[in-house]
This record gives C-alpha cells, sequence and structure tokens, in this order.
C-alpha cells in the first residue's frame, strides 16, 4: 500500500497521525512502515479477518430503537489508536487523580456534607440530580472506596492536549469491549503486536478481581460475625462475587456476559438473587449461597424495589439494606450514578486543591453550570460558540451546537435556559482530534481520518486506583462528527499503548499451589441458570427433529409420485403439524374430516415451513434456540457459540423464491450444525449439575417425540412403508446392516423401542434419564422424581416384542400414551423443585 | 391534646405468598409540636425479621420479612401522640415576600440547607410552566409568601373537588390540573409542583387528621384514613404546614408521621412479595381524641 499518507485528508484539527508538517509522528512509524511494505490485497485480508472475527465470536451491541432485531455486530476498525508511552503515563496519573477526587465528592456528600456546608458544592448540583439516593446516605463503605468502577471520555483538542470530556460512573461500560478488541486486532497484526511491546489488559483485569476478592473476604468477615449460621470462608474459599446484569435485551449484555466468562463470576439477574437476614443470596441448585460482592450493571435506582424505584423489577429487594449493614459490596456503590453530571465538572478543579491538596491534573473542557447567574449569562453572549447539554440525565436533550441555530431556535433555546437555568450546561466547541480510519469495502478501502475520543478505565485496590493500559477508541462514523456514541453508530478501535519494556506474557489464571486449591465442581450453579440450560437442551434437541421431520417428509414429496406413497403419507404430515410446520385444523370437527395435501398445495406450505420467520417454522424455532443460547452465553465455550451464530445466519436473510431444493440444502446444513451442537453437549462440556439439566432436557424432549412418533405410526395401516421411521430418528443405516430387507413392523419397532445399545431408541433415552433422576434423588432431595419414569421404564422391559410389537396394538400404545403424560409431569414437576426460585417478584404500595 | 390512632393494614392474596419483604413509614416523628407516647407494631403472620433505622429525613422506618407461607399480611399500628399548639397564625402577613424567599434559596442556599432537598423536581412531582403559572394565581408579585401559600391552599380547596375515584397513585400531576377532581395525596402533590416550579422550597407531608362526626353521632371506627399535607419553607420562620384539602393552616387536628419530597420517600407501607397473584387492600384508620 505505497503513498498511504497521500490519500489523507487534512484539517485544522490535531492529528494523531500526521504532524504539523504532514510527516507521520515517531509513534506510527513501525505500523505505517507495515501498511506500505504490504500489498493491498494483505490489507484486505487483514480487514476480512477482523470482521469474520467480530461476527463468528458474536460480538454485538443492542440498540434499542433497532427494528431489525436486537442484535447489532459491533464495529471495529482495523487500524488502532496508538498512544507513545510519555503521554500514557500523563493520561494514566490524570485519570487516577480524577478517580480518587470522585470517590472522595461521592463519600462525602452521601456522608458528612462538608462540600455542601463550606459552600463548595452548590446543592442544586446534589438535590436537583435523580441520581441523588437519600437511601444512601450514610452507608459504610470498605476502605471508604464508594468508586470502585470508573470510566472517563477522553479528547484531544487542536493544541495536543487531552481534555477531559465527561464522567462515567453509574456502571461504566466498554472494558469488555477494550479487551474483545484487543483479542481480534492483536490477531490481525501478529508481528507488529509483538515487536512494539504494547502494554496488556489483562493485569488490569486481574487487580479488577484481586480487589474484589479481598473486598469479598471483608464482608464475609463481617458476615461470619455478625450474622447467625454464616461460617467465616475456608481456607483458599474464595468469596463469591457476581456480576448484576438487566439481561439479555440490555444494549451491552453481550460485554456483560464476556466479561462474566472472562473474570469467573456467575452472571445473574435480580431474580437469581434475595436478601434475608440482611444479606444477599444467591439463589442455587443447592440451596442459598450467601454473595459477597456484586458488580452491578443494572442503574443504581433500579437496583432495589423496596427502597428505590418501586416500578423496577430487575433489582433485589433489600440491596440497600444489605449494603447498610456491610453485608455486600456493591460496584460502584448505590448512588454512583450523582457524579454523572456535566454541571459537576467546572467545580472540581477548586474541590481538587481542597480535598487532594493538588491541581487537577487533566482539565475537563471549559463548563459552565447555568444555574449560576452569572454563568448563564456568559452562555446566553456566546451562544455561537458552545454546546448545551443536559445538566443532569434525567434531563432528556441531545447536545444543541449554537452554531447551527437560526435567529429564532436561538431565541426558544435562550427562553428555555432561563425557565430552568440549572438543567443545563454549555460546553466549549472542541475541534477534537483525528485518527486514521480505513474507509471503504472490499477492492475500494482507502485511507481516511475521522474524529476520535478515547474512553479510559480505572479500578479501585486497597492501594489506589489501577488504570486500563489502553481503552475504547471511537470514531464518529455518522454524519455529525461532533458528537461521538456507539448508540449513533460509531466504529470502534483498538488502543495501543506503547512500552519501552517488553511486556511479560500474562495470564488470568491463578497459580494453584496443592490439590487443596483443586476445584472438581463449578460451586454455583443459579436456578435460572439451570433452567435456561434444561430450555437449552430442549430446544437443541426440537430443532434437530423438525428438521429430520421436514428433510424426510420433502424428500417423500419429490422422491415419489402421489401412487407410490402410502398411509404412512397421512401421518408424516400430521406429524409435520403436530411440529406446527404445517398448519393444523382448527377444532375437532376440522381434524376429523382433514385430508392430506396434494403435492402442489403442500410444496409452498414445505418451503414456508423451512424459511418463514413468523410463522413457527425451522428458521423461528433456530432464532428460539440462538436466543436460548444466548442466555447462556457465559456457560458455552466460544466454539460452541460461533457454531450457534453460524446456524442463525443460516436463516436470518429472508429468502425470496426460495425452492425444495433450496429448503432441503439448508435443512441439510442445520442438520450438520446441530450435530456439532450434539457433539458439544455430548462431549465438549464438563459433566457437572448445568449438563445434567441440559441432558435431562435433550432426554425427556427426546423421549416425547418418540412416544408421539410411536403412537402416531402404530396407528397406520399395516402396509405402509416404514423407511421414513428409520429415517427421522436416524436409524436407517443402524438397520439397513442389520437387516438387508424392506423394513417390517417387528425388527422396526424393536430397534427403536427396545436396542438398548441404541441411542436413538426409547429403552437407552429412558434408562440415562432414570439414572440422572435417581441422581437427583440422592443428592437433591428432588422428593422421588424418578419413580413414575422408572416403572415405565420396568413396564417396557416387560413388554413381549411378539406379542405388542405389532401394528395397531392397543398394549403398546397404550404404554407410549402415559409414557408421554409422565414425561410431561417430568417437565412440570422439574421446574417446581428446581426452577419456581427464579419466579418474578411483585411490588406493591400503599 | 392527646390522641390515640390505629391504622390497620390487611392484604389478603389469591395464590399463597412465599417470602414478604415490607417497610414501613408509620412510626410518628417527635417534632416541636409533637411527642409520641408510645408505638406498637403489630403483623400476622408474624415477622422472621425485623429492624428500624431513622431515614434521610428522620423519619422512623419498620423494616421486616416474612417467610412462611401465607394468603394474607395484617399489620396493625397503634400509637399515642401530644400535640401543642403551634404559633404560626401572625407568620402570615409578616413572612417575607415570596420572590425574596426564592432569591435567597438560589443566592444563599449554604444558608439554607435544611431546604435544599425539597426545591427540586422528582420523578413523580414535575415541575412545569403550567403549575408554575397556576401558582401565579395567588402568587402575585411582593405578596408575602405564607400569605400567598395560604392564598393558593384556599385557591386548591375552592378549584378542586375531592373524588377517591377520579384518582390512584399513579395519576400524574398534570391529569390532576386538568381534571381538578383528586384526593388530599394529589392536592398535596399539586400545591408542592406548584411552589417547587417557582423555586420555592417545600415538603409532602404524611400523617392524619381527626374527623368530627356530624353532630348527634358517635366516632365511627375505622372511617378514618392516612392523610397528607404540605409543609412550606420561609427563611424567616421555617417550616409551616397548610392543609389544601381541608382549607386550613394546619394546627393541633393533624397528627404528622413522616415527611419527604414527595410521597413515594414516607407511603406508610410498601412491599415486595414472592408470588401471591393477584392482591386485595382493606386499610382501616381510627384517630381517636383521648382528651
Amino acid at each position: 500500500m505505497p503513498s498511504v499518507l497521500n490519500q489523507l485528508y487534512f484539517s485544522d484539527r490535531y492529528n494523531e497521525l500526521l504532524d504539523s508538517a504532514g510527516q507521520a509522528r515517531p509513534h506510527w512509524q513501525a505500523l505505517l512502515a507495515q501498511l506500505e511494505s504490504e500489498a493491498p490485497a494483505t490489507m484486505r485480508k487483514r480487514v476480512e479477518a477482523v470482521q469474520r472475527q467480530v461476527r463468528d465470536n458474536g460480538v454485538t451491541y443492542n440498540v434499542y430503537a433497532d427494528t431489525h432485531g436486537v442484535q447489532r455486530p459491533w464495529d471495529l476498525d482495523v487500524l488502532p489508536l496508538i498512544i507513545p508511552q510519555d503521554e500514557w503515563q500523563h493520561i494514566s496519573a490524570s485519570v487516577a487523580q480524577r478517580a480518587t477526587l470522585l470517590n472522595h465528592v461521592l463519600l462525602d456528600v452521601y456522608g458528612e456534607q462538608h462540600l455542601l456546608t463550606s459552600g463548595q458544592l452548590p446543592p442544586a448540583l446534589i438535590y436537583g440530580h435523580n441520581g441523588f439516593l437519600p437511601s444512601s446516605v450514610g452507608i459504610p463503605h470498605y476502605d471508604n472506596i464508594a468508586l470502585h468502577h470508573y470510566a472517563v471520555d477522553l479528547a484531544r483538542a487542536p493544541n495536543g492536549q487531552w481534555w477531559v470530556v465527561s464522567d462515567r460512573t453509574q456502571g461504566p461500560t466498554g472494558a469488555g469491549y477494550a479487551l474483545e478488541n484487543r483479542t481480534i486486532i492483536s490477531s490481525a497484526f501478529p508481528e507488529l503486536f509483538r515487536d512494539l511491546n504494547i502494554e496488556r489488559l489483562s493485569g488490569f483485569f486481574a487487580s479488577m478481581r484481586d480487589s474484589l476478592a479481598h473486598w469479598g473476604h471483608r464482608v464475609a468477615d463481617n458476615q461470619a460475625r455478625t450474622v447467625p449460621g454464616i461460617a467465616a470462608l475456608g481456607q483458599g474459599e474464595p468469596p463469591l462475587v457476581v456480576i448484576l446484569t438487566p439481561g439479555p435485551y440490555n444494549e451491552t449484555y453481550h460485554e456483560q456476559s464476556f466479561l462474566a466468562g472472562y473474570l469467573g463470576y456467575p452472571l445473574v439477574q435480580g431474580s437469581d438473587l434475595t436478601v434475608r437476614q440482611g444479606v444477599v443470596w444467591l439463589k442455587t441448585i443447592a440451596g442459598l449461597k450467601p454473595v459477597h460482592a456484586i458488580l452491578r450493571r443494572i442503574d443504581d435506582d433500579y437496583c432495589d424495589p423496596l427502597e428505590l424505584n418501586a416500578e423496577s423489577l430487575l433489582g433485589v429487594a433489600g440491596l440497600t439494606q444489605a449494603a447498610r449493614l456491610g453485608n455486600v459490596v456493591i460496584a460502584n456503590a448505590l448512588g454512583a450514578n450523582l457524579l454523572q453530571s456535566g454541571a459537576l465538572l467546572g467545580f472540581l478543579p477548586h474541590i481538587c486543591k481542597s480535598l487532594l491538596g493538588e491541581p487537577l491534573r487533566m482539565p475537563s473542557v471549559a463548563t459552565w453550570w447555568c444555574g449560576e447567574p452569572a454563568a448563564l449569562d456568559y452562555v446566553i453572549a456566546h451562544l455561537d460558540d458552545l454546546v448545551i447539554k443536559p445538566a443532569y440525565p434525567q434531563v432528556r436533550s441531545s447536545p444543541i451546537f449554537g452554531e447551527d441555530l437560526n435567529p429564532s431556535q436561538k431565541e426558544s433555546l435562550i427562553a428555555k435556559l432561563r425557565a430552568q437555568p440549572d438543567h443545563y450546561i454549555a460546553q466549549e466547541q472542541v475541534d477534537i482530534s483525528h485518527a486514521p480510519v480505513l474507509i471503504g469495502h472490499q477492492q475500494q478501502t482507502h485511507l481516511g481520518s475521522l474524529a476520535v475520543s478515547l474512553r479510559v478505565y480505572a479500578f479501585a485496590t486497597p492501594n489506589g486506583y489501577a488504570v486500563l493500559p489502553g481503552g475504547l477508541s471511537r470514531v464518529a462514523s455518522g454524519k455529525d462528527a461532533r458528537v461521538v456514541t456507539m448508540q449513533r453508530g460509531g466504529t470502534s478501535k483498538d488502543t495501543w499503548v506503547l512500552s519501552h519494556d517488553s511486556q511479560p506474557p500474562f495470564s488470568l489464571l491463578r497459580k494453584t499451589n496443592s490439590s487443596q486449591d483443586l476445584v472438581r465442581e463449578n460451586a454455583y450453579l443459579s436456578s435460572r441458570m439451570a433452567e435456561n440450560l434444561f430450555w437449552y437442551g430442549r430446544y437443541s434437541v426440537r430443532n434437530l427433529q423438525k428438521a429430520m421431520m421436514l428433510r424426510a417428509t420433502i424428500r417423500a414429496l419429490v422422491e415419489y409420485t402421489p401412487e407410490m406413497r402410502d398411509g404412512e403419507w397421512k401421518t408424516m404430515q400430521s406429524l409435520c403439524q403436530w411440529f406446527d410446520l404445517l398448519p393444523s385444523p382448527e377444532d375437532e370437527e376440522a381434524l376429523a374430516s382433514w385430508q392430506p395435501w396434494t403435492d402442489d398445495d403442500l410444496e409452498p406450505l414445505l418451503i414456508e415451513a423451512v424459511f418463514s420467520q413468523q410463522s413457527s417454522g425451522l428458521a423461528t424455532s433456530v432464532q428460539q434456540l440462538f436466543q436460548q443460547a444466548f442466555n447462556l452465553r457465559e456457560r458455552i465455550s466460544n466454539d460452541h457459540w460461533r457454531t450457534v451464530n453460524v446456524l442463525s445466519r443460516l436463516f436470518i436473510t429472508r429468502h425470496q423464491h426460495a425452492s425444495l431444493q433450496d429448503a432441503l440444502s439448508h435443512i441439510e446444513q442445520a442438520i450438520n450444525h446441530f450435530v456439532t451442537l450434539t457433539g458439544f453437549a455430548m462431549d465438549w462440556m464438563t459433566r457437572d449439575l448445568g449438563w445434567r439439566f441440559m441432558s435431562l432436557g435433550r432426554r425427556i424432549e427426546r423421549l416425547q417425540f418418540m412416544c408421539v412418533l410411536l403412537s402416531r405410526a402404530i396407528a397406520m395401516p399395516q402396509h405402509s412403508n416404514l423407511e421414513w421411521l428409520l429415517q427421522v430418528t436416524n436409524n436407517l443405516v443402524t438397520y439397513r446392516a442389520r437387516y438387508a430387507s424392506q423394513p417390517e413392523w417387528l425388527p422396526v419397532l424393536d430397534l427403536l423401542l427396545m436396542d438398548a445399545n441404541n441411542p436413538n431408541s426409547v429403552v437407552f433415552q429412558m434408562k440415562g434419564l432414570v439414572k440422572y433422576l435417581e441422581e437427583m434423588d440422592a443428592q437433591d432431595n428432588a422428593g422421588g422424581i424418578a419413580s413414575e419414569l422408572n416403572d415405565c421404564w420396568q413396564a417396557l422391559l416387560q413388554l413381549d416384542p411378539d406379542q405388542c410389537f405389532t401394528v395397531g396394538n392397543a398394549t403398546l400404545a397404550a404404554w407410549l400414551n402415559q409414557t408421554y403424560a409422565v414425561t410431561l409431569n417430568l417437565s412440570d414437576r422439574l421446574s417446581l423443585r428446581f426452577f419456581s426460585y427464579a419466579s418474578p417478584l411483585v411490588t406493591h404500595r400503599q | 391534646m392527646r390522641y390515640q390512632v390505629e391504622h390497620q393494614t390487611v392484604y389478603h392474596y389469591d395464590t399463597s405468598v412465599t417470602q414478604s419483604q415490607q417497610l414501613l413509614h408509620m412510626m410518628p416523628r417527635q417534632t416541636d409540636f409533637q411527642h409520641c407516647v408510645s408505638y406498637t407494631l403489630a403483623c400476622e403472620p408474624q415477622p422472621a425479621e425485623h429492624s428500624q433505622r431513622l431515614d434521610f429525613f428522620g423519619n422512623h422506618n419498620d423494616y421486616f420479612t416474612m417467610l412462611t407461607p401465607h394468603q394474607s399480611l395484617a399489620v396493625l399500628s397503634r400509637f399515642q401522640v401530644d400535640i401543642q399548639p403551634r404559633p404560626t397564625m401572625v407568620a402570615l402577613t409578616q413572612s417575607p415576600a415570596w420572590e425574596a424567599a426564592q432569591a435567597a434559596l438560589q443566592l444563599q442556599a449554604t444558608k439554607h440547607l435544611t431546604a435544599a432537598p425539597f426545591i427540586y423536581a422528582t420523578a413523580k412531582v414535575k415541575c412545569s410552566e403550567a403549575l408554575a403559572s397556576f401558582a401565579r394565581h395567588c402568587f402575585t408579585p411582593q405578596r408575602p409568601l405564607l400569605e400567598a401559600a395560604m392564598a393558593l391552599t384556599q385557591h386548591i380547596y375552592a378549584e378542586f373537588e375531592f373524588d377517591p375515584q377520579a384518582t390512584d397513585i399513579s395519576t400524574p400531576l398534570d391529569e390532576v390540573l386538568k381534571g381538578r377532581r383528586g384526593v388530599c395525596q394529589d392536592f398535596a402533590h399539586l400545591m408542592i409542583g406548584a411552589l417547587r416550579s417557582l423555586g420555592l422550597a417545600c415538603r409532602y407531608v404524611s400523617g392524619y387528621i381527626l374527623t368530627h362526626p356530624p353532630a348527634g353521632q358517635p366516632r365511627l371506627v375505622g372511617a378514618d384514613a392516612s392523610h397528607a399535607w404540605v409543609s412550606v419553607y420561609c427563611p424567616v420562620y421555617g417550616w409551616v404546614d397548610f392543609d389544601p384539602t381541608n382549607n386550613c393552616l394546619v394546627q393541633q387536628d393533624h397528627i404528622t408521621v413522616a415527611w419527604g419530597r414527595d410521597f413515594s420517600d414516607v407511603s406508610p407501607m410498601r412491599g415486595v412479595v414472592l408470588g401471591g397473584g393477584q392482591q386485595q387492600l382493606a386499610v382501616n384508620v381510627t384517630v381517636t381524641p383521648l382528651e
């Protein structure tokens, strides 16, 4: 890619890549040399690799307003933002100082309020902000840390100086995306990454984990001291830290599940937790486990329906009281949203000197809070140079650029400011710096430059704040380059901080010193997670069976003429109806007179059953499976997840004018993926308690299908073709190997019902089910859950094949109906015993 | 005056409740004019846990948790208070102009910190130009603050109809202002919204009021209800209470339980239950003068 620099757009802003003479800055030279030395095709390959990895890893960002489904792929530019070491040292020290300062402010406002009584902070900034939570006043904090996790948006002005644009204290998002960006970009430039000594990110997350464990131990000590019945943590026993998520529809759910997996914390929803004795407990299959620290991603006023927003269904009733008693560390403390206010910026330099005794290291973009009369006058007089923003998050308003307004718009803005001056701030409009970006697609890529902002993360440790050496860089891709947000559709970048020292490879895995530290069982399986795993198991099998049924039906339609088909044809169609793949008769009367479709009528219905996103066909079913897998994201491996992702994409586009052949080829591909998923389930997942719930789901689903299939099959006429029965149960190969003849009733039924070595037989599925259920009775007080099915199993073994394995046999039909009823009941009993903890809360107020 | 108050709350649930957490604001505050002589709280079923604290506003909070499955929950709060007369009548005409009070709150905020939590809009009580102009009907230029507040109290009483069917706890203020109907809670919120829209400080007070049965008839048990009114901050005289539902300055007939920015800070009983299905609520309040 020769002479890339000539393609660059020059502007009067600071350019991250070029100096004022148009020469590349020294810290970019290695990357530039690489770009210039390689062929355009190589670069294209890098870009494609990045896009593929984003897609396959399923990195997404949900947008609430997105009507095209909740999932949106993460947008990642292949070029990183590079920051030299000395510059980074300044940024890092400034961010750590700012976090320290804001933590002090938070402690003071919810504590002694010295800043208010001494007049250093106008009370309006506290009491006028909906983020002020009176119930948080007086809550004690371990090591005086209330702001554990902090993020700040920085931008660079034309003079090269970095400025603070805004503070993020509610639930600072994006550190997980920064980590994923790093994983993807470092594999796109492996050589450069090695040679440049780029600061690693994993150390930051390790210290985050250590800090939470430190405070978790303090909490555990407090619980053991003050709560009857709670023992101290054992030697080497880690405190329980959870990530509290609003759920899969939250815009950053992907990041939350990724972080949960990376840090090894359970990802829980409010309904997974309960407060008793002033302690937060996780509802697990094995009973209630005390929680010690919560990394919350729910807005603080939604965290406790008892004391905060009563309409919230996301939170945990009593959480505030647990925090008050020192029985849980919440990161960040309830009430931290208060700091997320532009109005605070102008007061920080003074407060920094008074609280920390040192000047603020990094300035904020010049900001005026209109609540001060003098500031309001200034803002009105200089409207053209300013951006008007809300002072508090509860004020809903997009940034307004004074220069964009015509005289009458300006009049109405001024009236608005005068009416409620304390609701607005004005910020100087900064021409933020430009960073190089690869623009365009495929053959057409070229270098461009776009406005860039940098989000930097800090996490508290008992010895001060650790700063992530890197961060989430974002460039504006929308029309308005003055506003950079991911919600408006921006592109992200990896951020490379150069280091003089070589970076030792670092792993988050801890050193295990003795066999006592070994962990052989995941300690915590929440009721909700068990339920998700159970349903994931059921959906996986249901999808595979739907696909097998559709394939057999389409093949019969394509390969046989109507005359060649027999009694089985009506049964196959009715089974498709049972799966909701074909429309069912509406009532009993219609059912009685129902006749199979003609071939011409059936063809479009079957195509619809494969592709339609509206009906309950295969495509819809696959999306349900995807959703279920999404709920389990942190429990399944990346490879497993990738298969689910690829499967879901197979059906995501609408197929116009699809033919039966297209339908068949899609089914074949889907079946391949389903079988891969089965492989993950059987051979790749640890056989812990969670796996057992998934397996129960798989086997119950399979047994139900076999019961329905066989009871309808034995109602067919004697001379019906039985080959399809072997096809949909995946028994054709076995049958042919054993019997070199057309399928006959007795051997077919024996293979499908009684062959204990055949995983596709009823008896095989039952045996495994009974075994798991008996284990649950023995270990988990399941209350005799195995007995009914055990009875069915024994009854099956008593059936005489010669007598019962015949078409229309009443004994066999009765046994199939009974077993089907038992599986339905079994599913209900499992829910009642193990999943009912997860039922939602109801709030009331008088 | 000494009063005895009994406040009984009963919830009936369609299905069994397995866990119930409740937060109560039922115990009366001590104030300059009020002394709580005794207070007892009884619950059925028996709570597994019970704790008490003073909240940010200085109100008494009772927390309790029930873990025995139940289909009804009964809470009975019973207390006696002594109430002294309030010397507030003189203050009305001699209070500073309301504009001066507003300026003091804005420009000398540090001096009036106790009023600071009560100046701003809340999620429940929003400020608006409509509310401000409603207030200006009484808050004419340079009118003494407390005289204007009394006028607003009378104005609400005259213009609005008491109608328990018209609203519930989720009815927004705009609708109350348009519909001109509501209950004590709506009128208190309306007055608060109007005053705060002018930049004045005021708080929501929850409590009880002595009702007088028609002449010759006995006092009915359980016929009373929780009540709510408004306390206005005057930079000179401090907090002065007005009752827009009864068109009066608060004197010895009002029993104060708790105060906050709006109803949601002081609701007598709020809770979260696991299970239960549909629920029915019955409340009985009896206020008895003992002297």
